[in-house]
């Protein structure tokens, strides 16, 4: 069976190819996927991602379970409706899933998991939840849209009301509030300013034209792949799974592990990993013709790693790749592409930041 | 559906064939091809002076999906390619049966072009996929 969003006509309307994307039929693209690209690098541009579930943790020991439960520690939220990107671990250390926290108050939590997972998630966030008081409940009644690019706030606060206007002012990056019918999140997936926005599902068609009215690009996954992959920003299921170490998926940033005696879900096992050494995600850079794949072999002094994510990337006119190899001071990669082995450049798996290479 | 000339010839690998007099013939992909691959990133064309074979993989239309080969249709001597493409491989997404052509062909023997499917062969092997 395939899902779809409240969004699938205004898609249709808009001429997109749609494919199916673990289970929804999605918008793959709107015509041409590098022109949507380039809308959110220099202007704005909008995607439905009305698939992915939302999640509320509440209960007088929300807190308790969500430090338990993820790598990250959510007891660094302090303000009101700040987010943290989090890996959720299994006992071996490896990614049941990435995600965002928003943090309301100590017993009021809103997650975002994604939709490829959703299934698994919701049995993990179930079955972890044993012995706490807390109560989970998933929010299918909102759709979701991306708005993104350095114009995209201004085009936003367009169709916002007064009281929502001065819910968002002066709001800094990976906040969210909930203002009248919207949430209104400074979070994204492109490496660009913008709003990722929860809207009542019977408004979302509405909310999509005006934004289509303001100027905003609808854009597909083809476009929200490459946006993210420049802004070297994982994809769960292709960057990293439930066999990776988030220390092998440049996730060693989101793993918290001061208090020392907070136990969460594969502390353990991720101690282990750290002491003996894990393999590294790192960026790959090609200048030549050809475009980096995802499952090319990839060869160090150290020995061989694989591609992960790859692409051409739109911003820079050539292909950017990230890829899982040894531990390596190696400066260049050799990747074994339609027969041939072609020498690449290692660098630090982030590509394009606000629109500017940051190669 | 996509835009099938009835005036070229086709591969069922995708590429169509239009005779220029003389035993020359223009070789591009076909506007499904192109819609199959989505945008064009880079294509990688033969040299001129190649000779080659029908079926010989040539050059290589690379999109944001896949790297995807294309073949000779006819066998001959490769006289002219479109350079245009370096710089612009859009015109295969934007005129695949114009300025998004690949290469020109003087065949060896112009009656191989007979062996290649008409318009209405290629709507029928495409509908087949």
């Amino acid at each position: 069976m395939t899902n779809k969003t409240v969004l699938h006509a205004k898609h249709i309307e808009a001429g997109a190819k749609m494919v199916d994307f673990h289970g929804w039929e999605m918008p793959i693209n709107y015509g041409s996927q590098i022109e949507e690209h380039h809308a959110v690098r220099q202007d704005a541009g909008m995607f439905d991602v009305s698939h992915m579930t939302i999640v509320d943790v509440t209960g007088a020991q929300a807190k308790d379970y969500l430090r338990y439960l993820l790598a990250n520690d959510v007891a660094k939220l302090q303000d009101k409706g700040k987010a943290l990107y989090s890996g959720m671990l299994n006992e071996t250390g490896g990614v049941v899933d990435d995600l965002i926290v928003y943090h309301f108050d100590a017993e009021n939590y809103r997650l975002v998991v994604n939709s490829a997972t959703r299934e698994k998630d919701m049995n993990w966030l179930m079955g972890k939840a044993d012995g706490f008081d807390v109560t989970i409940t998933e929010r299918p009644e909102f759709a979701m849209i991306a708005v993104q690019g350095p114009n995209a706030k201004e085009k936003a606060n367009s169709l916002f009301s007064a009281a929502q206007q001065e819910a968002v002012a002066g709001m800094k990056p990976f906040f969210g509030v909930q203002a009248e019918d919207l949430f209104i999140a400074t979070t994204g997936y492109t490496g660009e300013a913008g709003y990722e926005i929860m809207v009542p599902a019977d408004q979302a068609g509405d909310f999509w034209q005006k934004l289509l009215d303001a100027g905003v690009r609808p854009c597909g996954l083809g476009a929200r792949d490459t946006l993210r992959l420049e802004a070297g920003m994982n994809l769960y299921g292709q960057d990293m799974d439930e066999t990776i170490s988030p220390l092998a998926a440049n996730m060693g940033w989101t793993i918290t592990w001061e208090p020392a005696e907070r136990d969460f879900v594969g502390r353990k096992a991720l101690e282990t990993q750290k002491a003996s050494g894990t393999d590294k995600l790192v960026g790959l850079v090609m200048t030549e013709k050809g475009v980096l794949r995802s499952g090319l072999k990839v060869k160090v002094s150290e020995g061989e790693g694989v591609i992960t994510s790859g692409t051409f990337s739109p911003t820079l006119g050539h292909s950017i790749a990230m890829a899982r190899i040894p531990a390596t001071s190696d400066a260049t990669a050799e990747v074994e592409m339609r027969k041939k082995w072609v020498t690449v450049k290692i660098v630090k798996p982030s590509f394009v930041r606000n629109g500017k290479s940051v190669l | 559906m996509s835009n099938i000339p009835t005036d070229l010839r086709y591969a069922s690998t995708h590429e169509w064939v239009r005779p220029e007099g003389d035993g020359v013939f223009t070789v591009g992909i076909t506007e499904h091809a192109q819609e199959l691959l989505g945008d064009m990133v880079f294509v990688e064309l033969p040299d001129v002076g190649d000779n080659v074979s029908a079926g010989d993989d040539v050059a290589v239309a690379e999109s944001v999906k896949a790297a995807s080969d294309v073949y000779a249709p006819i066998g001959g001597e490769i006289v002219a390619v479109n350079e245009d493409l370096e710089d612009s491989p859009e015109l295969v997404n934007s005129d695949a049966f114009g300025d998004g052509w690949m290469f020109k062909i003087k065949a060896d023997d112009p009656s191989e072009v007979d062996n290649l499917l008409d318009a209405e062969g290629y709507e029928n092997s495409i509908d087949e996929d």
